[in-house]
């Protein structure tokens, strides 16, 4: 019988591969972007579980906005990615520097 | 049948979370990560949230796999060269998430669920109307200024993309429709008399 559990389980190993992508393609913004969009989908996934297992629905409206923003952050870190190439013809981290933070 | 539905769609969400990390190719990374959506909107379905597993299937490999696919092919970057130091990076990456994935293995084995959370339900499930009509009588009603709300971040992140990558060149002739219809014939044209023998 399929649990809570293995559902967190799912989730759970999904949000390291996210962080996992993070740290592997520390040069490349558009991985980086799925990386985060793949931690924002294991939230999902939990939120969804919880909310199946305790038959309480706020989870699932929860689940709504984390997408919501997911693809507004989406849209917002591409826009500056595209503009940020136009001007530095690179898309590297460690180039993003004008700002010397 | 339910067992076996779920482990197929468990290790599709794992292999395309895993594959879109590590491919070497970035369009195949978007194609993986499509995958991974896919089959997590399908164990969406088997919790019995068909909702947000249409909304997920709609909004992200709709919407946002797709436009992650339009940048990746707009732009012109050698993505061997960002690739190329993938083999110096991965013991770091790998360790911090043994690290994380040990982390969580922790918490999950003290965990158990609390007497009190099934008394802490907020929006309890009523059986026999499902699950949209559910979320749509709760969403227009209890948390309708949430909804708004989020309708304004859509807003806000509309405008800001369409500002950021807006740009107006001054290398390429475009049609001016106002220019065109404010020309003035009487400004446009000079009529002169030139008589014969005589230059203007």
């Amino acid at each position: 019988m399929i649990g809570l559990e293995h559902y967190l389980t799912v989730a759970a190993v999904l949000f390291v591969i996210g962080i996992f992508g993070i740290f592997l393609n520390r040069k490349n913004v558009i991985i980086l972007l799925m990386s985060i969009e793949l931690i924002l989908l294991a939230v999902n996934i939990n939120l969804v579980a919880f909310s199946a297992h305790l038959g309480d629905l706020v989870g699932q409206v929860f689940t709504l906005f984390v997408l919501t923003v997911a693809a507004a952050e989406a849209a917002i870190g591409l826009a500056i990615l595209v503009s940020f190439f136009r001007n530095r013809g690179t898309i590297a981290v460690e180039d993003i520097n004008v700002m010397k933070g | 049948m339910m067992a076996f539905a779920f482990y197929l769609f468990a290790l599709g969400v794992i292999a395309g979370g895993l594959f879109t990390v590590i491919a070497r190719n970035p369009v195949h990374s978007v194609l993986w990560l499509i995958l991974a959506f896919l089959s997590a909107a399908g164990l969406f379905v088997l919790l019995g949230a068909e909702f947000v597993a249409m909304l997920l299937i709609i909004v992200y490999v709709g919407a946002v796999a797709v436009l992650f696919l339009f940048v990746v092919m707009m732009l012109d970057i050698d993505f061997s060269a960002l690739r190329a130091q993938m083999a110096r990076t991965m013991p770091l990456a790998l360790l911090i998430g043994l690290v994380i994935l040990m982390q969580l293995a922790l918490a999950f084995g003290a965990w158990t669920e609390s007497e009190l959370a099934a008394g802490q339900i907020a929006q309890p499930m009523v059986p026999g109307i499902h699950n949209t009509q559910a979320l749509g009588m709760i969403l227009y009603d209890q948390y309708f200024l949430l909804f708004q709300l989020a309708g304004l971040i859509l807003l806000v992140a509309m405008i800001g993309a369409i500002v950021l990558t807006l740009r107006h060149r001054s290398d390429v002739k475009r049609q001016d429709v106002l220019a065109q219809m404010y020309r003035d014939p009487k400004k446009a044209m000079e009529l002169r008399d030139v008589k014969p023998g005589q230059g203007l």
